[in-house]
């Protein structure tokens, strides 16, 4: 783990210290009259801070402008108010954060309330951004939560620079990868250096069951979520041809009536899509299941399977959260404060069978198509057709990609090769998919740009003719 | 809980992605469960938490700690966590365990499980000594500083669903039965159209291999990797070929040459469950012996006889590449065979019962699945882990050859525990105390090594460190850590309490992170003890929050 960092860290804290000294000039030990501090109210937190002790890091020196600096100034951004955020946020609020955002684009649930404890009851329904800011602003003296009702998408890099660390509790690894691409943009090289005060640390955390994980991103010099990505255990979709000619599961009689036998029949009407928390939806479809199982003599289908394949649920449980939101909590707490060493650079939890942990370093990927700086090299003979190269972008576990959209600069000009995601675009360049790379007059060498839902910057791409 | 209703149950519906961990039977353990938290500090309120939504049947809190002059800790903390779930009934108990030992030690007797929460030395072996002659559960947990602890003491603690992560299918092709052998031989490879000789399972091409591979060798099964990869040879030519002589797509058969690996393991039964099966202390069925072991003799019995030195069949296939006709079809002949393996056990189980003049009412067919998968956990009890003779000398020593070992954060709990026997303080409290204790503390290290003659060296460093801590987190025995719950306002204004002496609002800090991540896992642990489903740790648990690591010792 670099070095580097915490002294640039402690070069941004120092500068912003500096700010505050001059505005406003008032003791660290007691508070002031204007915040909410009582006698003592830091003590624990001081002791950590100003203490000096063995096993701190080596550029720390025990002084009291970290509390101010904790307290007054770290701006910290929480991504996701599920079950990871509340524990986050509940942790970071007593921790002494005082600037915190929260985004979630979600609402509560009912299934939220076994964990998500910054919701009751009479939440169900609300946005968790806003309830989860509500709760904490209103029982921690002097925090001040923003809640963002919005997808991570709809900001842009101004919104996200502005923090110094941000911590996910994220349930997909379409958005991890998204916010992942977002702080690579922030970086800045100069002549090929890193600017490291354009580094904003990430810390990632996810929980499945009894399982977790935590780990320390420092963009640009550690590993990024998409240099381990082949970490992620492949996401279970069944092949359409078992789904719709031979079923042996249950699982695979509810995808049918899911994804052909709904959008064939539509019970509820002409574009109502199927809503998992719809239990009308869900008993419709838990019905047809059960039939079609019939068919084959498939037994095991229940309510509650439908609703699990449908919205492919995820199980689990307050503790596992309570676990990783601790962990990840306490590295933005050594990151602010520069008292240890943070965590280099990922812990894996089990507590199935006793308590497992595991940490190691995860390592960065030369080629990584996030966050090295090296054009990913597109390996295809000149008659390979695009539709090779589609496949490609979306089967290679390096790369994971949704759905892809291609262009390229040809004769000066911006020219769109695929777009699926508008239909009229997609209807347009569909042909360009049998063609070969030769007939749509790429030559070798040649650039591509691809953009796609994974990553907020559109990724370059060289293309090398194999023959 | 009703399956099929759209209108599910309230109370379903919140839990919901809890039951698809531990199902409505662990579901309803942990909603008949009755658990007793000792010290409302915010330590133990957390733990509370993670079991009170969840959905724990009851909990007492017994804390004698006053925080006003009139108002109780356990008090405040039993409706603050009422509040997160109203299906949880809380009650508290406004006094000390000391005391209770005292006067009425049978009070604990009542509970499912007691969680201890910064107790002092004393007190907790007292209390570990009632429950263990009590036969209740015991988990201790202890936060200092950038360090957490847990302890579980349980004489014997039975597992039948320990939901295992990788564990290996029971699929008995070394040794079919009778059923699945005429399965197979249903099957002629030679003389099948394409399309049903690449949707054939590949646990049947596996077998029929198998069958050539027998012809040629002898009856033995492929044994180095040598011979697997010269069966898998075998297998691969007999993939289809096209007129051009190119083998075709058959993904059955891709299957079934990666499965070889695992599919010919001998079936045998695990050392684990051999060891239950032969336990000692169970041979003897009684009208007291619990189902647990009177199942696990019925199964021996089985082994026995009728399983012919096998354990009952567990009767689950994974998923393949097969039609749906093929697949259901031996997915069946596993069923069949799982279900009566079952019953035979029920038929031992009930001649069992009935030797002893009990009727039996519970059912075998969850325990007949999971045979392969039983766990049984015995914890040694705190006097015997503090006793200088039956002080576990080995593990200690061996662990300590490395000095940065987690065994020496275990070492430096125990000394602090000391220091505060002499001192009735912990070290470091105060800045003007830290350079002082550090020698001090180091007498106890030192006095605490010898006792036990312990020949290990216990780092300078950390005994600074022990001492730069300043029981934070102990010092709150006393206090409420703001807000854990975080109703430090709703505190302000029910209970008028500001009290800046006794540090009673010191808020959340980078110790209580350390913390959190130990009580999410003694929560988790109590779950375990409680539904007796997933296997909990034996019996001593470090957390170093300063490096991100753990171990578990057998102490």
């Amino acid at each position: 783990m670099n070095l580097l960092l915490f002294s640039l860290f402690r070069e941004k804290k120092r500068r912003r210290i500096e700010e505050l000294a001059q505005s406003q000039k008032k003791a660290v030990d007691g508070g002031n009259e204007d915040s909410q501090d009582w006698d003592g109210r830091w003590n624990h937190v001081k002791k950590f801070l100003e203490r000096s002790g063995p096993f701190t890091h080596p550029d720390f020196e025990p002084s009291t402008e970290s509390l101010q600096f904790l307290l007054e100034s770290c701006k910290i951004l929480v991504i996701g108010a599920g079950g990871l955020g509340c524990e986050l946020l509940k942790n970071l609020a007593l921790s002494g954060f005082r600037k915190i955002h929260i985004v979630d684009m979600d609402t509560i649930d009912v299934s939220n309330l076994n964990r998500q404890f910054l919701f009751r009851p009479k939440d169900v329904g609300r946005p968790k951004a806003d309830v989860a800011a509500d709760f904490i602003n209103s029982r921690v003296p002097g925090c001040n939560v923003v809640p963002h009702f919005k997808k991570i998408q709809v900001f842009d890099e101004s919104f996200y620079r502005q923090f110094h660390i941000i911590v996910c509790g994220l349930d997909s690894i379409i958005a991890r990868r998204w916010i992942n691409g977002m702080l690579m943009s922030l970086l800045i090289y100069e002549g090929g250096v890193l600017d490291t005060s354009t580094i904003i640390p990430l810390i990632d955390g996810g929980t499945e069951g009894f399982k977790g994980n935590a780990r320390v991103v420092l963009p640009g010099m550690t590993a990024c979520i998409d240099c381990t990505l082949e970490l992620y255990p492949p996401q279970i979709n069944f092949p359409m041809c078992t789904i719709a000619t031979m079923p042996r599961l249950p699982e695979h009689c509810i995808e049918y009536v899911h994804i052909l036998q709904w959008p064939k029949e539509k019970p509820f009407g002409d574009g109502v899509a199927l809503d998992g928390d719809d239990p009308q939806h869900i008993q419709w479809v838990f019905q047809r299941s059960q039939e079609r199982a019939a068919q084959f003599n498939i037994t095991g289908v229940t309510y509650r399977l439908t609703q699990g394949v449908v919205k492919r649920i995820i199980p689990a449980v307050a503790s596992t959260n309570a676990v990783i939101a601790a962990a990840c909590a306490s590295e933005v707490f050594k990151i602010a404060s520069s008292t240890y060493i943070p965590l280099n650079n990922y812990l894996v939890f089990n507590d199935v069978d006793g308590l497992y942990t595991y940490t190691f370093e995860a390592e960065r990927k030369e080629n990584c198509s996030a966050c090295s700086q090296v054009p990913h090299d597109l390996q295809f003979p000149s008659s390979a057709k695009l539709q090779d190269v589609l496949d490609y972008l979306i089967e290679s576990t390096a790369l994971q990609m949704k759905s892809p959209a291609i262009t390229a600069t040809m004769e000066g000009k911006n020219k769109t090769l695929y777009l699926q995601t508008v239909a009229s675009i997609e209807e347009r360049t569909r042909p360009n998919l049998c063609r070969t790379l030769k007939e749509l007059g790429l030559t070798d060498g040649q650039e591509l740009a691809v953009a796609d839902v994974t990553t907020p910057q559109t990724v370059l791409f060289r293309l090398n003719y194999t023959s | 809980m009703a399956q099929s209703a759209a209108g599910k149950s309230n109370k379903e519906q919140k839990y919901d992605r809890q039951l698809r961990l531990w199902g409505d039977h662990g579901q309803e353990a942990l909603e008949n469960a009755h658990v007793c938290l000792i010290n409302a500090t915010a330590t133990g309120t957390e733990i509370l938490k993670n079991l009170v939504l969840p959905g724990i049947g009851a909990f007492t809190i017994v804390d004698g700690h006053k925080v006003t002059g009139e108002d109780n800790r356990a008090q405040a903390a039993t409706e603050l966590l009422q509040e997160l779930n109203s299906d949880v009934s809380g009650n508290f108990v406004e006094e000390s365990p000391d005391k209770l030992l005292d006067n009425d030690p049978e009070f604990f007797h009542r509970f499912s499980l007691v969680i201890g929460v910064q107790l002092i030395e004393s007190t907790c072996l007292r209390l570990a000594g009632v429950l263990w002659n009590a036969g209740v559960p015991f988990l201790v947990c202890k936060t200092y500083g950038l360090v957490g602890y847990m302890r579980l003491a349980v004489k014997e603690h039975t597992v039948v669903e320990s939901h295992p992560d990788n564990a290996l299918e029971d699929l008995r092709l070394d040794q079919p039965f009778a059923e699945l052998k005429n399965h197979i031989q249903s099957y002629d490879l030679d003389n099948m159209d394409k399309k049903d000789h690449s949707h054939t399972p590949w646990i049947i091409v596996v077998a029929k291999y198998l069958e050539k591979w027998y012809n040629e060798h002898n009856y033995q099964l492929p044994k180095n990797y040598k011979e697997k990869e010269a069966f898998r040879q075998l297998i691969r030519e007999g993939i289809l070929k096209n007129e051009n002589g190119v083998a075709e797509d058959e993904e059955n058969f891709e299957e079934a040459i990666k499965n070889v690996n695992t599919a010919l393991n001998p079936t045998k039964i695990p050392s684990t469950v051999q060891d239950i099966l032969n336990a000692e202390g169970w041979k003897n069925i009684t009208a007291q012996t619990p189902a647990f072991w009177v199942m696990a003799r019925a199964v021996k019995e089985f082994v026995e006889n009728e399983g012919e030195g096998k354990l009952p069949v567990r009767g689950t296939i994974p998923d393949m590449i097969a039609d749906s006709e093929k697949f259901i079809n031996l997915q069946n002949v596993y069923r069949e065979k799982a279900m009566q393996d079952a019953s035979v056990v029920s038929k031992h189980v009930e001649s069992l019962l009935q030797s002893v003049g009990k009727v039996c009412v519970y059912k075998s067919k969850k325990k007949c699945k999971n045979a392969a998968f039983l766990r049984v956990v015995r914890c040694r009890s705190l006097a015997d882990e503090c006793s200088v003779e039956l002080v576990n000398k080995d593990e200690i020593t061996s662990c300590m050859d490395n000095p940065d070992s987690e065994m020496v954060l275990y070492l430096m709990l125990r000394s602090v525990d000391r220091f505060f026997q002499q001192h009735s303080r912990y070290p470091g409290v105060y800045n003007y105390q830290v350079e002082e204790d550090i020698g001090k503390l180091k007498l106890c290290v030192n006095s605490l090594l010898q006792e036990y003659g312990l020949n290990v060296n216990v780092k300078d460093d950390y005994i600074h460190e022990f001492c730069r801590y300043g029981a934070s987190e102990l010092h709150t025995v006393a206090s409420f850590l703001g807000g854990q719950l975080l109703d430090v306002e709703f505190l302000l204004n029910k209970y008028g309490f500001v009290m800046p002496k006794t540090n009673l609002f010191i808020p959340f800090c980078l110790n209580n992170q350390k913390f959190l991540f130990a009580l999410g896992c003694a929560a988790q642990e109590a779950i375990k003890m409680i539904t007796h489903q997933f296997v909990p740790f034996n019996n001593t648990f470090i957390y170093n929050a300063m490096s991100q690591t753990s171990a578990t010792f057998q102490l």
